[in-house]
């Protein structure tokens, strides 16, 4: 019955793309249309043909790992796109004329860059974060997901957000938001998706088998229903027409300017550093086999952070239309957050205690200590950057850039990978990665390209700030704007091979996790028994 | 929690939680971290005393230290206007054409004049004062109303055909559409694109060139080499202000053309308007 029901909706949603795509106003909202047809003329026919068609119930006890796999799969893939884009545009500013002329518009730096942050932070680290915590709440609740079928939709759904999102992108739709370009429809088919996502997460932790939650649910948690509320608030806005991409702000002016950094940097709290710590909690203490340092610890600082992270986007705004008094407590929240981000690190870090022997042996715990180092510089780095006389020398400058690298590749990314060489193995049934080798390689190129990378970025933009702000003894500007970009060259083509050190680590990565899944010898998988 | 249970590695209790073999240390926090946290909370209630921070009913608090983002501008700029206002009145008084003579001075001139260019002119003549279709070109060497310091201030000054100064530039060509014939305006544009050693059709240009006589040269020069006491083109180079191809030039004849440029002397001030003239002057094609 279920199905008849589901072969009318999808009819529906059918018919009603069809004539979008006929009457869209504009390219991206037609091919979206188009998109959209496919997808649900596609999944219209599966149904039909296996409704009313004698079907062999799936295996609802145990753990549900299908949808891991298949996240583990898609971090990997999309983590590959993100990289390559990054590195394409990195050459891009380097040697302009890699904005190649048949290839307009499409294929500018200005529209390929969202495609690389939303495909690095929402498609690698979206799918890193939605796989693992999938993987973590059921293992550490002693629970199956909540919800049958629903974390497939999860899975689905983000991946048809992800695809939405970067062909809008390239074909010209965008609200011009940083982190939350996508237009309207596919705004609100992300809510849709993102609700499903804490209803399954809820529904596994009301089901829990363990009396305490674990802290890294805590981090989750906040991460998942934080992400709702900033994605809903940043992007109110009123269609133009339904039959078109194009929406108008609720918010203008510094309003909007506001509403944007509050969302703009507690995406990097909520979604990089409370989402990736809820990851680090389960596995760092895991490759490590030690336990978490400290309770109390983890206690103060995840209630300091959680509170005191929501106040300090103003610090994006120093020196605008913003008034004093929101710059300032911005800067102060921003500096007070210091020591409860550092709260993580030392957690982190500290579990390592009694195992530090394993950082000679093991290329995964490896990782995790850099990434943890990372994190650590960045939470530094961040608060200092944030002090508005410090600002006002590196704001617009290429230091922002090397910052969000820093964090991004170092913490983001080698916790993710990490993750992926522990799970890996696990999910497929195998006793390890297919080549420790290969991980250790990976490290190598993954470390040496971070540090390219943040090391040329600190170098141009403290440069390209000091040259900004020179005035000779009449007061006058002593460099113009084209002066620092060519003064910057040498330091973006760094950049761009630093890039390509990385990308390859990961490419490396890839393959070992696709021979670990291929080939190997199969043990049998460790069920996870919740202790009593 | 339940019953004690001490880590075997570092001798410590654990919480006696275990989620899929994760326990956590009761380990307190770390001092030095702890400490740390207190010291930027002090420092946090400390700052927001000295500065702007608090949103109150109508206003925020201002800070005890009366610190503003915008009063630092402005003190900054004062700083350098202070500095500079002897510059200044110096500039305003100086004749043109001994400025290059004092180099401190010509500096402040140029760069002054650039930024000056950059917010009252760059809307028209471009941001690199190349110039746009009706907007002349200032990089190059073609002047329609003189290319020397003087004749550059005084443009500026003044303006193009606007009336709001009296003294600004005038001049005008009539829209040969209502003293010309059709095919008599075509031969007058076979004979300019002649004259500019573009491609044209001989024979329509020697017909055009007998109109050309009569109608044009008083203002052109015989030769079409223009008037800059009339602010009357060149007609011979390759420069056009509105487009030197057929179809341009025949909407030229037909209907005439009528920039305009507002004066800039009560706006600007003698200093400024000299100043942007001594950056226009250098571009490369001052005279």
């Amino acid at each position: 019955m279920l199905n008849y029901v589901k072969l009318v909706a999808l009819g529906l949603v059918f018919l009603f793309a069809a004539l979008a795509a006929d009457w869209g106003r504009d390219l991206a909202y037609q091919v979206h249309a188009l998109i959209i047809m496919a997808v649900s003329g596609g999944m219209f026919v599966w149904i039909l043909r296996r409704t009313d068609e004698r079907t062999s119930m799936p295996d609802a006890s145990g753990y549900m790992d299908g949808v891991i796999r298949a996240g583990v799969i898609a971090t990997g893939f999309w983590g590959v796109v993100g990289f390559l884009v990054g590195v394409v545009i990195a050459f891009q500013l380097a040697f302009p004329a890699l904005n190649i002329d048949w290839a307009q518009p499409f294929a500018n730096f200005g529209r390929l860059r969202p495609l690389h942050t939303s495909a690095v932070i929402f498609a690698f680290g979206g799918n890193a974060l939605i796989m693992s915590s999938f993987y973590i709440v059921q293992r550490t609740c002693g629970a199956r997901l909540w919800g049958g079928n629903l974390a497939w939709f999860v899975f689905w759904g983000y991946q048809l957000f992800i695809v939405l999102a970067a062909t809008g992108y390239v074909l010209g739709a965008t609200q011009s938001k940083e982190y939350a370009e996508p237009e309207w429809y596919v705004d609100i088919w992300l809510t849709i998706v993102w609700v499903a996502f804490l209803a399954v997460y809820l529904g596994t932790i009301f089901m829990r088998r363990e009396r305490h939650i674990y802290v890294a649910n805590w981090f989750l948690l906040s991460f998942i229903i934080t992400v709702a509320m900033l994605h809903i608030v940043n992007n109110l806005s009123i269609p133009v027409s339904i039959w078109g991409s194009k929406s108008v702000q609720v918010f203008s002016g510094v309003q909007d300017a506001m509403t944007q950094w509050w969302y703009g940097h507690n995406a990097v709290g909520f979604f990089l550093t409370a989402g990736f710590l809820g990851m680090m909690y389960y596995f760092v203490p895991k490759q490590a086999g030690r336990p978490v340092y400290s309770y109390k610890l983890s206690i103060i600082h995840f209630w300091a952070l959680i509170f005191l992270y929501i106040w300090a986007g103003p610090h994006h705004l120093h020196y605008t239309a913003l008034p004093d008094w929101a710059s300032t407590l911005g800067m102060v929240f921003s500096i007070i957050l210091w020591m409860p981000s550092w709260g993580g690190m030392i957690n982190g870090l500290m579990t390592l205690q009694g195992a530090w022997d394993k950082l000679r042996t093991d290329p995964i715990i490896r990782m995790m200590v850099v990434s943890l180092a990372f994190y650590g510089m960045s939470t530094f780095e961040g608060p200092m950057m944030s002090i508005r006389a410090v600002n006002s020398l590196s704001h617009y400058t290429d230091w922002t850039i090397g910052h969000v690298h820093s964090g991004a590749l170092g913490w983001n990314g080698m916790i993710t990978f990490g993750a992926l060489y522990f799970l890996t193995p696990k999910l497929w049934g195998r006793a390890q990665m297919y080549s420790m080798s290969a991980i250790n390689w990976h490290f190598w190129l993954a470390t040496i390209g971070i540090v390219l990378y943040a090391a040329s970025m600190w170098v141009t933009g403290i440069m390209e700030g000091l040259m900004w702000r020179e005035v000779d003894d009449q007061g006058f500007l002593v460099n113009s704007f084209a002066d620092t970009v060519s003064a910057k060259f040498p330091m973006y083509v760094v950049r761009g091979l630093g890039g390509v050190l990385y990308l390859s680590g990961a490419l490396i990565m890839v393959w070992n996790m696709w021979m670990t899944i291929r080939g190997g010898s199969k043990v049998s998988a460790p069920v996870g028994v919740p202790a009593e | 929690m339940s019953e004690q249970d001490i880590d075997k590695e570092t001798g410590i209790e654990t919480t006696g939680h275990d989620w899929d073999g994760i326990r956590e240390l009761n380990n307190p926090l770390p001092r030095w971290w702890l400490w740390c946290f207190y010291l930027t909370i002090i420092w946090g209630i400390g700052y927001t005393i000295a500065y702007p921070a608090w949103p109150l009913v109508s206003q925020a608090t201002s800070g005890l230290l009366g610190y503003s983002t915008r009063a630092e501008v402005a003190e900054e700029i004062a700083r350098f206007e202070q500095k500079n206002s002897a510059l200044r009145t110096e500039l305003a008084n100086v004749e043109l054409a001994a400025l290059s003579e004092n180099a401190d001075l010509n500096r402040y001139a140029v760069a002054g004049g650039a930024a000056v260019f950059r917010t009252y002119c760059s809307q028209c003549h471009g941001s690199g004062a190349a110039g746009a279709k009706g907007y002349p070109n200032l990089l190059d060497d073609d002047w329609l109303w003189g290319g020397e310091l003087d004749q550059i201030a005084y443009t500026v000054r003044h303006g193009i055909r606007n009336e709001v100064d009296a003294d600004a530039h005038w001049s005008q060509m009539p829209a040969f559409g209502e003293i010309l014939e059709e095919d008599e305006i075509g031969q007058v544009v076979q004979h300019v694109m002649a004259l500019s050693g573009q491609e044209h059709e001989a024979n329509l240009a020697s017909q055009g060139a007998v109109i050309f006589e009569e109608q044009c040269s008083a203002c052109h020069g015989e030769a079409g080499l223009g008037d800059r006491e009339q602010g009357a083109p060149n007609l011979t180079d390759a420069i056009w202000l509105y487009g030197g191809d057929t179809d341009s030039l025949t909407q030229t004849v037909t209907y005439s053309r009528f920039g305009v440029m507002p004066p800039w002397g009560d706006r600007l001030g003698e200093a400024d308007v000299k100043a942007v003239a001594a950056y226009v002057h250098q571009l490369g094609g001052g005279e």
